[in-house]
Protein backbone atom coordinates (compact mmCIF):
# COMPACT_ATOMS: atom_id res chain seq x y z
CA UNK A 1 0.00 0.00 0.00
CA UNK A 2 2.80 2.39 0.94
CA UNK A 3 4.63 1.28 -2.19
CA UNK A 4 1.59 1.97 -4.40
CA UNK A 5 1.57 5.57 -3.22
CA UNK A 6 5.36 5.79 -3.44
CA UNK A 7 5.38 4.50 -7.00
CA UNK A 8 2.73 6.95 -8.13
CA UNK A 9 4.59 9.80 -6.46
CA UNK A 10 7.86 8.86 -8.11
CA UNK A 11 6.37 8.40 -11.58
CA UNK A 12 4.31 11.56 -11.36
CA UNK A 13 7.50 13.57 -10.87
CA UNK A 14 8.66 12.46 -14.27
CA UNK A 15 5.30 13.36 -15.82
CA UNK A 16 6.06 17.02 -15.28
CA UNK A 17 9.15 18.65 -16.77
CA UNK A 18 10.26 19.73 -13.28
CA UNK A 19 12.08 16.50 -12.43
CA UNK A 20 13.84 16.36 -15.79
CA UNK A 21 14.89 19.99 -15.59
CA UNK A 22 16.18 19.56 -12.05
CA UNK A 23 18.17 16.45 -12.97
CA UNK A 24 19.64 18.19 -16.01
CA UNK A 25 20.55 21.44 -14.26
CA UNK A 26 22.15 19.66 -11.31
CA UNK A 27 24.11 17.42 -13.63
CA UNK A 28 25.47 20.35 -15.64
CA UNK A 29 26.48 22.39 -12.59
CA UNK A 30 28.11 19.44 -10.85
CA UNK A 31 29.87 18.29 -13.99
CA UNK A 32 31.43 21.74 -14.26
CA UNK A 33 32.51 21.62 -10.63
CA UNK A 34 33.90 18.11 -11.15
CA UNK A 35 35.84 19.30 -14.17
CA UNK A 36 37.30 22.22 -12.23
CA UNK A 37 38.43 19.90 -9.41
CA UNK A 38 40.21 17.67 -11.90
CA UNK A 39 41.91 20.71 -13.35
CA UNK A 40 43.11 21.79 -9.91
CA UNK A 41 44.30 18.27 -9.21
CA UNK A 42 46.44 18.21 -12.35
CA UNK A 43 47.99 21.59 -11.59
CA UNK A 44 49.09 20.58 -8.09
CA UNK A 45 49.88 16.96 -8.90
CA UNK A 46 53.65 17.50 -8.97
CA UNK A 47 53.59 19.16 -5.53
CA UNK A 48 51.59 16.29 -4.11
CA UNK A 49 54.27 13.74 -4.91
CA UNK A 50 56.73 15.56 -2.62
CA UNK A 51 54.25 15.80 0.24
CA UNK A 52 54.01 13.44 3.19
CA UNK A 53 50.47 12.11 3.76
CA UNK A 54 49.30 13.88 0.65
CA UNK A 55 45.53 13.93 0.06
CA UNK A 56 44.43 11.44 -2.57
CA UNK A 57 42.24 11.74 -5.64
CA UNK A 58 39.10 11.03 -3.61
CA UNK A 59 39.85 13.87 -1.16
CA UNK A 60 40.65 16.34 -3.86
CA UNK A 61 37.89 15.52 -6.32
CA UNK A 62 35.03 13.50 -4.79
CA UNK A 63 34.81 15.40 -1.50
CA UNK A 64 34.58 18.88 -3.05
CA UNK A 65 32.05 17.54 -5.56
CA UNK A 66 29.79 16.26 -2.76
CA UNK A 67 30.20 19.52 -0.91
CA UNK A 68 29.02 21.52 -3.90
CA UNK A 69 26.25 18.98 -4.47
CA UNK A 70 24.99 19.39 -0.91
CA UNK A 71 24.71 23.15 -1.33
CA UNK A 72 23.01 22.95 -4.73
CA UNK A 73 20.58 20.37 -3.41
CA UNK A 74 19.87 22.47 -0.33
CA UNK A 75 18.39 24.94 -2.77
CA UNK A 76 16.73 22.40 -5.06
CA UNK A 77 15.13 19.97 -2.57
CA UNK A 78 12.47 22.50 -1.50
CA UNK A 79 11.34 22.59 -5.13
CA UNK A 80 10.92 18.83 -5.11
CA UNK A 81 9.11 18.63 -1.79
CA UNK A 82 6.89 21.68 -2.09
CA UNK A 83 4.08 20.02 -3.97
CA UNK A 84 4.04 16.69 -2.10
CA UNK A 85 1.08 17.40 0.14
CA UNK A 86 0.20 21.02 -0.47
CA UNK A 87 -0.73 20.43 -4.10
CA UNK A 88 -2.95 17.51 -3.17
CA UNK A 89 -4.69 19.71 -0.66
CA UNK A 90 -5.10 22.52 -3.16
CA UNK A 91 -6.47 20.21 -5.89
CA UNK A 92 -8.54 18.32 -3.30
CA UNK A 93 -7.08 15.05 -4.55
CA UNK A 94 -6.08 14.29 -0.97
CA UNK A 95 -9.66 13.15 -0.31
CA UNK A 96 -9.07 10.19 -2.64
CA UNK A 97 -6.34 9.02 -0.26
CA UNK A 98 -8.30 9.89 2.88
CA UNK A 99 -11.35 7.89 1.81
CA UNK A 100 -9.31 4.90 0.62
CA UNK A 101 -8.48 2.14 3.10
CA UNK A 102 -5.07 3.61 3.98
CA UNK A 103 -3.95 5.35 7.13
CA UNK A 104 -2.40 8.80 7.24
CA UNK A 105 0.91 7.20 8.20
CA UNK A 106 0.74 5.13 4.97
CA UNK A 107 0.10 8.26 2.92
CA UNK A 108 2.98 10.20 4.49
CA UNK A 109 5.43 7.31 4.31
CA UNK A 110 4.39 6.53 0.75
CA UNK A 111 5.05 10.06 -0.35
CA UNK A 112 8.37 10.17 1.50
CA UNK A 113 9.58 6.90 0.03
CA UNK A 114 8.52 8.02 -3.44
CA UNK A 115 10.70 11.06 -2.98
CA UNK A 116 13.58 8.92 -1.73
CA UNK A 117 13.43 6.98 -5.02
CA UNK A 118 14.09 10.27 -6.75
CA UNK A 119 16.91 11.04 -4.33
CA UNK A 120 18.47 7.67 -5.17
CA UNK A 121 18.34 8.53 -8.86
CA UNK A 122 19.93 11.88 -8.20
CA UNK A 123 22.73 10.44 -6.06
CA UNK A 124 23.39 7.62 -8.51
CA UNK A 125 23.90 10.17 -11.27
CA UNK A 126 26.18 12.32 -9.12
CA UNK A 127 28.26 9.35 -7.91
CA UNK A 128 28.88 8.24 -11.47
CA UNK A 129 31.24 11.18 -11.93
CA UNK A 130 33.84 10.29 -9.26
CA UNK A 131 33.34 6.60 -10.07
CA UNK A 132 34.39 7.27 -13.66
CA UNK A 133 37.86 8.14 -12.31
CA UNK A 134 38.28 4.46 -11.41
CA UNK A 135 39.11 3.89 -15.05
CA UNK A 136 42.40 5.75 -14.68
CA UNK A 137 43.32 5.62 -11.02
CA UNK A 138 42.60 3.88 -7.73
CA UNK A 139 39.89 5.37 -5.55
CA UNK A 140 39.44 5.25 -1.81
CA UNK A 141 36.12 3.41 -1.98
CA UNK A 142 35.44 3.51 1.77
CA UNK A 143 35.76 7.26 1.78
CA UNK A 144 33.63 7.52 -1.33
CA UNK A 145 30.98 5.35 0.31
CA UNK A 146 31.02 7.47 3.41
CA UNK A 147 30.58 10.58 1.27
CA UNK A 148 27.69 9.09 -0.69
CA UNK A 149 26.06 7.99 2.55
CA UNK A 150 26.50 11.50 3.93
CA UNK A 151 24.95 13.04 0.84
CA UNK A 152 22.07 10.57 0.98
CA UNK A 153 21.38 11.20 4.67
CA UNK A 154 21.54 14.96 4.15
CA UNK A 155 19.13 14.77 1.21
CA UNK A 156 16.80 12.44 3.11
CA UNK A 157 16.79 14.96 5.94
CA UNK A 158 16.08 17.85 3.55
CA UNK A 159 13.20 15.85 2.10
CA UNK A 160 11.69 15.06 5.50
CA UNK A 161 11.76 18.73 6.47
CA UNK A 162 10.27 19.67 3.09
CA UNK A 163 7.51 17.09 3.48
CA UNK A 164 6.55 18.59 6.82
CA UNK A 165 6.52 22.14 5.47
CA UNK A 166 4.38 20.97 2.58
CA UNK A 167 1.80 19.58 5.00
CA UNK A 168 1.44 22.95 6.72
CA UNK A 169 0.08 24.90 3.77
CA UNK A 170 -1.86 24.44 0.58
CA UNK A 171 0.40 26.83 -1.29
CA UNK A 172 3.47 25.11 -2.80
CA UNK A 173 5.42 28.38 -3.05
CA UNK A 174 5.10 29.03 0.67
CA UNK A 175 6.12 25.44 1.39
CA UNK A 176 9.23 25.83 -0.80
CA UNK A 177 10.35 29.12 0.72
CA UNK A 178 9.84 28.02 4.31
CA UNK A 179 11.64 24.72 3.66
CA UNK A 180 14.55 26.60 2.14
CA UNK A 181 14.64 29.00 5.11
CA UNK A 182 14.59 26.21 7.66
CA UNK A 183 17.28 24.19 5.90
CA UNK A 184 19.56 27.15 5.36
CA UNK A 185 19.20 28.14 9.01
CA UNK A 186 20.03 24.62 10.18
CA UNK A 187 22.91 24.46 7.72
CA UNK A 188 24.68 27.56 8.95
CA UNK A 189 23.47 27.74 12.55
CA UNK A 190 27.00 26.97 13.77
CA UNK A 191 28.75 29.71 11.80
CA UNK A 192 29.43 31.96 14.77
CA UNK A 193 32.78 31.03 16.33
CA UNK A 194 31.41 31.25 19.87
CA UNK A 195 29.03 28.39 19.20
CA UNK A 196 31.69 25.78 18.54
CA UNK A 197 30.96 22.69 20.60
CA UNK A 198 27.70 24.16 21.88
CA UNK A 199 24.17 23.01 21.18
CA UNK A 200 24.16 25.03 17.94
CA UNK A 201 27.01 23.04 16.57
CA UNK A 202 25.16 19.85 17.42
CA UNK A 203 22.01 21.10 15.66
CA UNK A 204 23.84 22.06 12.50
CA UNK A 205 23.25 19.86 9.48
CA UNK A 206 26.57 21.00 8.06
CA UNK A 207 28.69 19.76 10.97
CA UNK A 208 27.26 16.24 10.74
CA UNK A 209 27.48 16.20 6.98
CA UNK A 210 31.15 17.24 6.83
CA UNK A 211 32.09 14.56 9.35
CA UNK A 212 30.69 11.89 7.02
CA UNK A 213 32.30 13.57 4.04
CA UNK A 214 35.72 13.32 5.66
CA UNK A 215 35.17 9.60 5.99
CA UNK A 216 34.34 9.58 9.69
CA UNK A 217 31.44 7.16 10.18
CA UNK A 218 30.32 8.22 13.62
CA UNK A 219 27.09 6.83 15.07
CA UNK A 220 26.42 10.29 16.54
CA UNK A 221 26.12 11.80 13.09
CA UNK A 222 24.02 8.98 11.73
CA UNK A 223 21.76 9.11 14.77
CA UNK A 224 21.34 12.85 14.20
CA UNK A 225 20.10 12.33 10.65
CA UNK A 226 17.86 9.41 11.57
CA UNK A 227 16.28 11.39 14.42
CA UNK A 228 15.89 14.39 12.15
CA UNK A 229 14.08 12.31 9.51
CA UNK A 230 11.88 10.34 11.91
CA UNK A 231 11.04 13.51 13.82
CA UNK A 232 9.79 15.37 10.75
CA UNK A 233 7.83 12.38 9.46
CA UNK A 234 6.08 11.96 12.79
CA UNK A 235 5.36 15.70 12.86
CA UNK A 236 3.84 15.46 9.37
CA UNK A 237 1.57 12.60 10.38
CA UNK A 238 0.49 14.46 13.50
CA UNK A 239 -0.08 17.61 11.48
CA UNK A 240 -2.37 15.90 8.96
CA UNK A 241 -4.31 14.17 11.72
CA UNK A 242 -4.84 17.48 13.49
CA UNK A 243 -5.98 19.10 10.26
CA UNK A 244 -8.63 16.42 9.85
CA UNK A 245 -9.96 17.43 13.25
CA UNK A 246 -9.86 21.15 12.62
CA UNK A 247 -10.44 21.90 8.97
CA UNK B 1 -30.26 -7.35 7.82
CA UNK B 2 -27.89 -4.84 9.33
CA UNK B 3 -27.70 -1.36 7.88
CA UNK B 4 -24.90 -0.45 5.47
CA UNK B 5 -24.44 2.86 7.15
CA UNK B 6 -25.63 3.77 10.56
CA UNK B 7 -24.94 7.20 11.95
CA UNK B 8 -25.66 8.15 15.52
CA UNK B 9 -25.67 11.65 17.01
CA UNK B 10 -23.13 12.91 14.52
CA UNK B 11 -21.99 16.41 15.45
CA UNK B 12 -19.34 18.68 14.02
CA UNK B 13 -18.23 22.09 15.22
CA UNK B 14 -15.93 24.52 13.43
CA UNK B 15 -14.86 26.63 16.37
CA UNK B 16 -18.14 28.02 17.75
CA UNK B 17 -20.03 27.32 14.55
CA UNK B 18 -21.99 24.09 14.60
CA UNK B 19 -22.06 22.77 11.02
CA UNK B 20 -23.67 19.41 11.74
CA UNK B 21 -25.88 19.07 14.77
CA UNK B 22 -26.80 15.68 16.20
CA UNK B 23 -27.70 13.81 12.99
CA UNK B 24 -28.75 10.16 13.06
CA UNK B 25 -29.81 8.01 10.14
CA UNK B 26 -29.34 4.62 8.53
CA UNK B 27 -28.92 3.33 5.01
CA UNK B 28 -29.96 -0.18 3.96
CA UNK B 29 -28.83 -2.16 0.92
CA UNK B 30 -30.89 -1.24 -2.13
CA UNK B 31 -31.57 2.24 -0.82
CA UNK B 32 -30.80 5.30 -2.88
CA UNK B 33 -30.91 8.07 -0.36
CA UNK B 34 -31.25 11.63 -1.59
CA UNK B 35 -29.50 14.00 0.75
CA UNK B 36 -30.86 17.50 0.24
CA UNK B 37 -30.14 20.85 1.74
CA UNK B 38 -29.52 24.48 0.84
CA UNK B 39 -25.96 25.77 0.52
CA UNK B 40 -24.05 25.64 3.77
CA UNK B 41 -26.55 23.31 5.41
CA UNK B 42 -23.87 20.78 6.33
CA UNK B 43 -24.32 18.31 3.46
CA UNK B 44 -20.70 18.17 2.43
CA UNK B 45 -19.44 18.18 6.00
CA UNK B 46 -21.61 15.15 6.72
CA UNK B 47 -20.33 13.36 3.61
CA UNK B 48 -16.74 14.18 4.52
CA UNK B 49 -17.26 12.71 7.97
CA UNK B 50 -18.86 9.56 6.56
CA UNK B 51 -15.81 9.02 4.35
CA UNK B 52 -13.15 9.77 6.94
CA UNK B 53 -12.04 13.06 5.41
CA UNK B 54 -13.15 14.94 8.47
CA UNK B 55 -13.17 13.83 12.08
CA UNK B 56 -16.51 14.31 13.87
CA UNK B 57 -16.57 16.35 17.07
CA UNK B 58 -18.97 13.86 18.52
CA UNK B 59 -20.95 10.82 17.38
CA UNK B 60 -20.64 7.38 15.92
CA UNK B 61 -20.42 6.16 12.31
CA UNK B 62 -20.70 2.52 11.31
CA UNK B 63 -20.10 1.41 7.75
CA UNK B 64 -21.12 -2.12 6.88
CA UNK B 65 -21.14 -2.86 10.61
CA UNK B 66 -17.59 -1.58 11.20
CA UNK B 67 -16.92 1.50 13.29
CA UNK B 68 -15.23 4.11 11.12
CA UNK B 69 -13.42 5.81 13.97
CA UNK B 70 -12.10 2.68 15.68
CA UNK B 71 -11.35 0.64 12.60
CA UNK B 72 -10.95 3.10 9.73
CA UNK B 73 -9.13 0.84 7.26
CA UNK B 74 -11.73 -1.94 7.28
CA UNK B 75 -14.62 0.52 7.25
CA UNK B 76 -13.23 2.55 4.36
CA UNK B 77 -12.71 -0.58 2.26
CA UNK B 78 -16.50 -0.77 1.97
CA UNK B 79 -16.76 2.77 0.66
CA UNK B 80 -16.70 4.51 -2.70
CA UNK B 81 -16.73 8.29 -2.61
CA UNK B 82 -17.04 10.97 -5.23
CA UNK B 83 -16.40 14.31 -3.53
CA UNK B 84 -17.73 17.63 -4.78
CA UNK B 85 -14.50 18.18 -6.70
CA UNK B 86 -13.52 14.90 -8.35
CA UNK B 87 -10.10 13.97 -6.90
CA UNK B 88 -8.29 13.42 -10.19
CA UNK B 89 -4.55 13.32 -10.82
CA UNK B 90 -4.71 15.26 -14.03
CA UNK B 91 -1.32 14.26 -15.37
CA UNK B 92 -2.29 10.58 -15.54
CA UNK B 93 -4.31 8.85 -18.22
CA UNK B 94 -7.78 7.55 -17.35
CA UNK B 95 -6.59 3.96 -17.26
CA UNK B 96 -3.46 4.71 -15.20
CA UNK B 97 -5.56 6.67 -12.74
CA UNK B 98 -8.15 3.93 -12.35
CA UNK B 99 -5.44 1.31 -11.92
CA UNK B 100 -3.91 3.41 -9.16
CA UNK B 101 -7.30 3.77 -7.45
CA UNK B 102 -7.83 0.03 -7.76
CA UNK B 103 -4.51 -0.76 -6.11
CA UNK B 104 -5.28 1.80 -3.42
CA UNK B 105 -8.52 -0.08 -2.74
CA UNK B 106 -6.68 -3.40 -2.50
CA UNK B 107 -8.02 -4.97 -5.69
CA UNK B 108 -5.82 -7.95 -6.48
CA UNK B 109 -3.61 -7.88 -9.58
CA UNK B 110 -5.66 -10.54 -11.37
CA UNK B 111 -8.92 -8.64 -10.94
CA UNK B 112 -7.56 -5.17 -11.54
CA UNK B 113 -7.85 -5.15 -15.34
CA UNK B 114 -11.37 -6.57 -15.26
CA UNK B 115 -12.49 -4.07 -12.61
CA UNK B 116 -11.08 -1.14 -14.61
CA UNK B 117 -12.73 -2.38 -17.81
CA UNK B 118 -16.08 -2.75 -16.16
CA UNK B 119 -15.94 0.72 -14.58
CA UNK B 120 -14.80 2.25 -17.88
CA UNK B 121 -17.67 0.64 -19.76
CA UNK B 122 -20.27 1.53 -17.19
CA UNK B 123 -19.26 5.17 -17.21
CA UNK B 124 -18.87 5.37 -20.99
CA UNK B 125 -15.15 6.10 -20.93
CA UNK B 126 -14.00 3.53 -23.52
CA UNK B 127 -13.03 6.18 -26.08
CA UNK B 128 -10.87 8.17 -23.71
CA UNK B 129 -9.16 5.48 -21.65
CA UNK B 130 -5.68 6.34 -22.96
CA UNK B 131 -6.08 10.10 -22.78
CA UNK B 132 -4.70 12.40 -20.13
CA UNK B 133 -7.36 13.39 -17.62
CA UNK B 134 -6.16 17.01 -17.93
CA UNK B 135 -7.32 17.10 -21.57
CA UNK B 136 -10.80 15.74 -20.93
CA UNK B 137 -13.90 17.92 -20.76
CA UNK B 138 -15.56 18.60 -17.42
CA UNK B 139 -18.24 16.02 -18.12
CA UNK B 140 -15.74 13.29 -18.85
CA UNK B 141 -13.70 14.22 -15.79
CA UNK B 142 -16.85 13.93 -13.73
CA UNK B 143 -17.41 10.46 -15.20
CA UNK B 144 -13.87 9.43 -14.33
CA UNK B 145 -14.69 10.54 -10.78
CA UNK B 146 -17.77 8.30 -10.77
CA UNK B 147 -15.77 5.41 -12.26
CA UNK B 148 -13.29 5.78 -9.42
CA UNK B 149 -16.09 5.56 -6.84
CA UNK B 150 -17.64 2.37 -8.26
CA UNK B 151 -14.39 0.70 -9.34
CA UNK B 152 -14.01 -1.67 -6.41
CA UNK B 153 -17.81 -2.26 -6.27
CA UNK B 154 -18.09 -1.13 -2.66
CA UNK B 155 -21.28 -1.86 -0.70
CA UNK B 156 -21.67 1.86 0.01
CA UNK B 157 -21.34 4.55 -2.64
CA UNK B 158 -21.43 8.21 -1.72
CA UNK B 159 -21.84 10.65 -4.59
CA UNK B 160 -21.62 14.38 -3.93
CA UNK B 161 -23.33 16.19 -6.82
CA UNK B 162 -22.44 13.61 -9.48
CA UNK B 163 -24.20 15.27 -12.42
CA UNK B 164 -22.56 18.70 -12.20
CA UNK B 165 -21.13 19.72 -15.56
CA UNK B 166 -22.76 16.94 -17.55
CA UNK B 167 -24.93 17.50 -20.62
CA UNK B 168 -28.60 16.41 -20.48
CA UNK B 169 -27.99 13.09 -22.20
CA UNK B 170 -25.10 12.26 -19.91
CA UNK B 171 -27.23 13.23 -16.92
CA UNK B 172 -29.85 10.68 -17.98
CA UNK B 173 -27.13 8.05 -18.47
CA UNK B 174 -25.65 8.70 -15.06
CA UNK B 175 -29.08 8.59 -13.44
CA UNK B 176 -29.71 5.23 -15.06
CA UNK B 177 -26.31 4.07 -13.85
CA UNK B 178 -27.11 5.19 -10.30
CA UNK B 179 -30.44 3.35 -10.46
CA UNK B 180 -28.75 0.15 -11.65
CA UNK B 181 -26.08 0.45 -8.97
CA UNK B 182 -28.81 0.99 -6.38
CA UNK B 183 -30.07 -2.52 -6.94
CA UNK B 184 -27.12 -4.11 -5.12
CA UNK B 185 -25.42 -1.19 -3.39
CA UNK B 186 -26.46 1.41 -0.87
CA UNK B 187 -26.11 4.87 -2.36
CA UNK B 188 -26.15 8.32 -0.87
CA UNK B 189 -26.77 11.00 -3.44
CA UNK B 190 -25.97 14.44 -2.24
CA UNK B 191 -27.40 17.16 -4.44
CA UNK B 192 -29.49 20.26 -4.62
CA UNK B 193 -31.10 19.34 -7.91
CA UNK B 194 -34.57 18.34 -6.74
CA UNK B 195 -35.85 16.64 -9.91
CA UNK B 196 -32.80 14.41 -9.76
CA UNK B 197 -33.78 13.19 -6.32
CA UNK B 198 -37.34 12.63 -7.52
CA UNK B 199 -36.11 10.70 -10.54
CA UNK B 200 -33.58 8.48 -8.85
CA UNK B 201 -33.98 8.15 -5.10
CA UNK B 202 -36.33 6.02 -3.08
CA UNK B 203 -35.62 7.84 0.15
CA UNK B 204 -35.10 11.48 0.86
CA UNK B 205 -33.60 13.44 3.72
CA UNK B 206 -33.49 17.18 4.06
CA UNK B 207 -30.87 18.85 6.18
CA UNK B 208 -31.01 22.50 7.17
CA UNK B 209 -28.63 24.44 9.36
CA UNK B 210 -26.95 21.25 10.45
CA UNK B 211 -30.14 19.53 11.55
CA UNK B 212 -32.04 16.74 9.89
CA UNK B 213 -35.45 18.30 9.32
CA UNK B 214 -37.12 15.68 7.14
CA UNK B 215 -36.71 12.02 6.36
CA UNK B 216 -39.12 9.81 4.46
CA UNK B 217 -39.54 7.23 1.75
CA UNK B 218 -40.17 8.83 -1.59
CA UNK B 219 -43.44 6.94 -2.15
CA UNK B 220 -44.81 7.88 1.24
CA UNK B 221 -43.93 11.47 0.64
CA UNK B 222 -45.65 11.66 -2.71
CA UNK B 223 -48.73 9.84 -1.47
CA UNK B 224 -49.27 11.86 1.65
CA UNK B 225 -49.48 14.99 -0.41
CA UNK B 226 -52.70 15.70 -2.24
CA UNK B 227 -51.95 15.55 -5.93
CA UNK B 228 -51.73 19.02 -7.36
CA UNK B 229 -52.51 20.02 -10.93
CA UNK B 230 -52.00 23.11 -12.98
CA UNK B 231 -55.05 23.73 -15.15
CA UNK B 232 -55.99 26.42 -17.62
CA UNK B 233 -59.70 27.12 -17.95
CA UNK B 234 -60.65 29.63 -20.65
CA UNK B 235 -64.18 30.19 -19.25
CA UNK B 236 -63.21 30.76 -15.63
CA UNK B 237 -61.40 33.81 -14.31
CA UNK B 238 -61.66 33.62 -10.52
CA UNK B 239 -60.80 30.93 -8.03
CA UNK B 240 -64.09 31.10 -6.12
CA UNK B 241 -65.91 29.05 -8.74
CA UNK B 242 -63.43 26.27 -8.14
CA UNK B 243 -63.23 26.65 -4.36
CA UNK B 244 -67.01 26.16 -4.10
CA UNK B 245 -66.68 22.87 -5.98
CA UNK B 246 -66.21 20.12 -3.42
CA UNK B 247 -64.09 18.02 -5.81
CA UNK B 248 -61.15 20.29 -5.12
CA UNK B 249 -59.53 20.47 -1.71
CA UNK B 250 -57.93 23.78 -2.61
CA UNK B 251 -57.78 26.15 -5.55
CA UNK B 252 -55.53 29.06 -6.23
CA UNK B 253 -55.36 31.43 -9.18
CA UNK B 254 -51.84 31.67 -10.58
CA UNK B 255 -52.46 33.53 -13.86
CA UNK B 256 -55.43 35.05 -15.72
CA UNK B 257 -57.01 31.70 -16.54
CA UNK B 258 -54.50 29.43 -14.84
CA UNK B 259 -55.20 27.73 -11.55
CA UNK B 260 -53.32 25.51 -9.17
CA UNK B 261 -55.72 23.00 -7.69
CA UNK B 262 -55.37 20.08 -5.32
CA UNK B 263 -57.64 17.10 -5.28
CA UNK B 264 -57.74 13.56 -3.95
CA UNK B 265 -59.74 12.39 -6.97
CA UNK B 266 -57.83 10.43 -9.61
CA UNK B 267 -56.68 12.44 -12.60
CA UNK B 268 -58.98 10.86 -15.22
CA UNK B 269 -62.08 11.35 -13.07
CA UNK B 270 -60.99 14.89 -12.39
CA UNK B 271 -60.69 15.71 -16.08
CA UNK B 272 -64.09 14.17 -16.72
CA UNK B 273 -65.53 16.34 -13.98
CA UNK B 274 -63.94 19.52 -15.32
CA UNK B 275 -65.14 18.80 -18.86
CA UNK B 276 -68.66 18.24 -17.59
CA UNK B 277 -68.63 21.66 -15.95
CA UNK B 278 -67.83 23.18 -19.39
CA UNK B 279 -65.13 25.44 -17.99
CA UNK B 280 -63.19 25.31 -21.26
CA UNK B 281 -60.26 23.13 -20.20
CA UNK B 282 -57.23 23.86 -22.41
CA UNK B 283 -54.37 22.62 -20.27
CA UNK B 284 -53.99 20.02 -17.58
CA UNK B 285 -50.63 19.17 -16.06
CA UNK B 286 -49.53 17.40 -12.96
CA UNK B 287 -47.90 19.85 -10.59
CA UNK B 288 -44.67 18.03 -9.84
CA UNK B 289 -43.09 20.42 -7.40
CA UNK B 290 -44.22 18.75 -4.22
CA UNK B 291 -40.64 17.98 -3.19
CA UNK B 292 -39.57 21.47 -4.09
CA UNK B 293 -42.41 22.95 -2.06
CA UNK B 294 -41.57 20.81 0.89
CA UNK B 295 -37.91 21.76 0.56
CA UNK B 296 -38.72 25.46 0.50
CA UNK B 297 -41.20 25.22 3.33
CA UNK B 298 -38.84 23.25 5.56
CA UNK B 299 -35.75 25.30 4.93
CA UNK B 300 -37.42 28.70 4.88
CA UNK B 301 -39.61 28.00 7.89
CA UNK B 302 -36.54 27.32 9.96
CA UNK B 303 -34.75 30.43 8.82
CA UNK B 304 -37.83 32.51 9.51
CA UNK B 305 -38.29 31.21 13.02
CA UNK B 306 -34.65 32.05 13.66
CA UNK B 307 -35.16 35.55 12.30
CA UNK B 308 -38.20 35.91 14.54
CA UNK B 309 -36.08 34.96 17.53
CA UNK B 310 -33.48 37.50 16.53
CA UNK B 311 -36.12 40.19 16.20
CA UNK B 312 -37.48 39.27 19.61
CA UNK B 313 -34.02 39.56 21.13
CA UNK B 314 -33.45 42.93 19.52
Amino acid sequence: MILTIAKREFLSMFLSPLAWVILAVIQVILAWSFFTSIDVFFSIQSDLTTMKNAPGVTDLIATPLFEVASIVLLMVTPLLTMRLISEEKRNKTISLLYSAPVSIADIVLGKYIGLLFFVFTLIAMISLMPLSLAMGTTLDYSKLFSGVLGLFLALAAFSAAGLFMSSLTDNPMIAAISTFGLLLLLWMINLSTETAGSVFSYLSLHVHFTALLRGILNSRDIAYFVLFIVGFIVLTIRQLETQRLQS
Amino acid sequence: MSALISVNNLTRHYGDFCAVDDISFALAAGDILGFLGPNGAGKSSTMQMLTGNLAPTFGEIQINGVDLLENPKTAKAALGYLPENPPLYKDMTVLEYLEFCGRLHLISKQQLAAACDSAINRCGLSDVRQRLIRNLSKGYQQRVGIAQAILHSPPVIILDEPTVGLDPIQILEIRDLIKTLGENHGIILCTHILPEVQAVCNRVQIINQGRLVYSANMEDMLNTENMQYEITLSNVSDADTLSQDSTFTSAERISEHGFLVASDVAADKLIEHIVQQQWGLTKFTEHKTSLEQMFIELTLADNKSDDALMDGAA
